[in-house]
């Protein structure tokens, strides 16, 4: 089980079970829906940007415990960051879950994030990290809609 | 060890040394393969004669005056008339080689679709399909300007069959129904069913990927006109399939896909066609498939294929009692007559984490919407997490599934 607890760690399990930012924006300026298909995980990213800076960032939605944590983590990862920034971060977060960079020799701004290295190990959970961070892309983008598959 | 000699006479130690798959382990702990409903295991017999197919026969079939086609043609044939007697068939040319129950499906929708299937036509299928008894029909409905009619079914999960019987009429021109649901495990009543619609003079498709692992099946007993299953989900290999269908139908059914093989002569202006099998057996087959479908066929009947139905059933039965013990578990699809399939949600956790939490435990399960939308709809959850049950498995095994649902509860609580 020690492979398991790399990747339901404490932290994970506590922002799955008490997410933050969960709730809508009301007067958001966008919101992208992120569906996977598979499992019919589905979340909605609400963005409030205050000119270039992330103002209010929060998600609504169902999913596992990795996509909904993940998401967690991304609104207050993002909160208070440029949308350059923010755009950087997703950028690390993607290369990191998907093999390419080593959050713990790689230099990098991933912080608190780096615990999702451990789906790695779980290629199918993959997809269920990255949901909410490729749904906040769409968002910064104005797009509406992205789906995983 | 005790309690399972309980249980039916059947020795599933000794069948388990048939499966070579099922003695490894897994994330360090002995496999629990509870995933059956997706694909079965494969008993050494048939990979032995899939291999001697490749290693010493292989050629193809139907067109070599040599050798090593002709012992292709003869073998592969052979497995055709051993389909045929597995399932009862009266003829062996209703039995027609597809690569699964999704191609066999296909096969009818479009082709009995084309020719029978009109405007304003009715086309019945149940709540509880597989998308792959729900999309061709969709599909052929929308060329032909037909309708789909859903035959309900109430919280159990069992077909209310007083409405499908009311919804029969002049204009129903198909029913297609599972014979056992893979996300519930129902059993449906397909023999009451198809005399139902036969006094409408209505066809009946019954897909039939989940019965034929799990019971013996008799098409004649049942006189369904199209019966259709997968090889792979019988201990078979995959890109193995069968569709019987009604000479009656057949004769009358155009070509599904066209080309090698299915032609009595071609030129450029008309080509006419083989007779049934051929017609629609289009190209070369998966001829190392069929001929190991046919080695499931042998392995099931030379074991005691209704005592393994006891035994499988009691297992189902064991592990709807340890799971339905635990107050967080809630079973999905409670149905009087069930097979193999236990579906269930752990209120507040997520079926993907289930399945993932399991498997560390080196028990496969699967999670998700079974490719049955429309039942996680109908129960208002994204997905499930399904064990699946063979007659391989054993009663420690549902120890280890129950056990293992409690560590999960444990993690997340
Ligand atoms: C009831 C049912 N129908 C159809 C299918 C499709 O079978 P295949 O993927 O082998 O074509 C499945 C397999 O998941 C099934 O369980």
């Amino acid at each position: 089980m020690s492979e398991l607890s790399d990747l339901y760690q404490e932290v994970i399990l506590e922002h799955n079970k008490n997410p933050r930012n969960f709730r809508e924006i009301e007067d958001a300026d966008q919101y992208a829906d992120g569906k996977n298909p598979l499992c019919g995980d589905a979340l909605r990213v609400y963005l409030k940007m205050d000119g270039e800076v992330v103002g209010d960032v929060a998600f609504k939605g169902s999913g596992c415990a990795i996509s909904k944590a993940s998401a967690s983590m991304m609104t207050q990862a993002v909160k208070g960051k440029t949308k350059a920034e923010a755009e950087a971060i997703f950028g690390e977060f993607h290369a990191m879950v998907t093999g390419e960079l080593d959050a713990e020799t790689q230099e990098n701004d991933l912080g608190k994030l780096k615990i999702f290295a451990g789906v790695l190990e779980f290629p199918a959970r993959v997809k269920c990290a990255s949901l909410s961070w490729h749904t906040l892309n769409a968002a910064l983008k104005g797009e509406d809609v992205v789906s995983t598959e | 060890m005790e309690a399972v000699k309980q249980m039916t006479n059947w020795d599933v130690e000794k069948i388990r040394k048939d499966f070579p798959v099922l003695s490894q382990t897994v994330n360090g702990q002995p496999l629990v393969y509870l995933d059956n409903g997706a694909s079965s295991q494969v008993p050494q017999s048939v990979i032995d004669r899939t291999s001697k197919y490749l290693a010493e026969e292989h050629s193809n079939i139907h067109r070599g005056v040599h050798y090593l086609s002709q012992h292709a043609t003869t073998a592969y044939e052979a497995a055709r008339e051993k389909v045929k007697r597995f399932i009862n068939a009266p003829d062996v040319k209703e039995c027609i080689f597809v690569r699964g129950t999704t191609e066999g499906v296909n096969l009818v929708a479009f082709s009995y679709g084309r020719k029978f299937i009109g405007e304003g036509d009715e086309i019945l299928v149940s709540q509880m399909e597989h998308h792959s008894n729900i999309i061709p029909w969709q599909m052929i409905a929308e060329e032909k300007g037909a309708t789909i009619r859903v035959i309900p079914m109430n919280e159990r999960g069992e077909l209310i069959i007083d409405e499908y019987e009311n919804m029969l009429n002049e204009r129903t021109k198909m029913v297609a129904v599972t014979h056992v649901s893979n996300s519930l495990g129902t059993v449906n009543p397909v023999k009451e069913m198809i005399a139902t619609a036969h006094k409408f003079g209505v066809p009946v498709c019954v897909d039939a990927a989940q019965s034929v692992p799990h019971f013996p099946v008799d098409v004649q007993d049942l006189d369904c006109d199209f019966f259709i299953f997968s090889g792979h989900k019988m201990f078979g290999p995959t890109g193995s399939g069968v569709m019987y269908g009604k000479r009656k139908w057949l004769d009358q059914m155009p070509p599904y896909q066209t080309g090698g093989g299915m032609i009595r002569t071609v030129s450029f202006e008309k080509t006419t066609f083989a007779p049934i099998p051929d017609k629609f057996e289009a190209g070369t087959p998966a001829i190392a498939a069929g001929i190991g479908l046919g080695a499931a066929i042998d392995y099931i009947n030379a074991i005691d294929f209704e005592a393994a139905a006891a035994y499988e059933h009691e297992l189902l039965e064991y592990a709807t009692e340890r799971l339905g013990d635990i107050p967080e578990v809630k079973i999905i699809g409670t149905a009087a007559e069930k097979a193999s399939v236990l579906s269930f949600t752990i209120e507040g956790i997520h079926p993907h984490d289930i399945g993932t939490i399991l498997d560390q435990q080196g028990i496969a399960i699967r999670a998700g919407h079974h490719c049955a939308q429309p039942v996680m709809e109908f129960y208002d959850v994204p997905a499930t997490a399904r064990a699946s049950f063979a007659f391989y498995n054993t009663k420690e095994e549902v120890d280890k599934l129950a056990d293992a649902v409690q560590k999960v509860i444990e993690v997340f609580a």
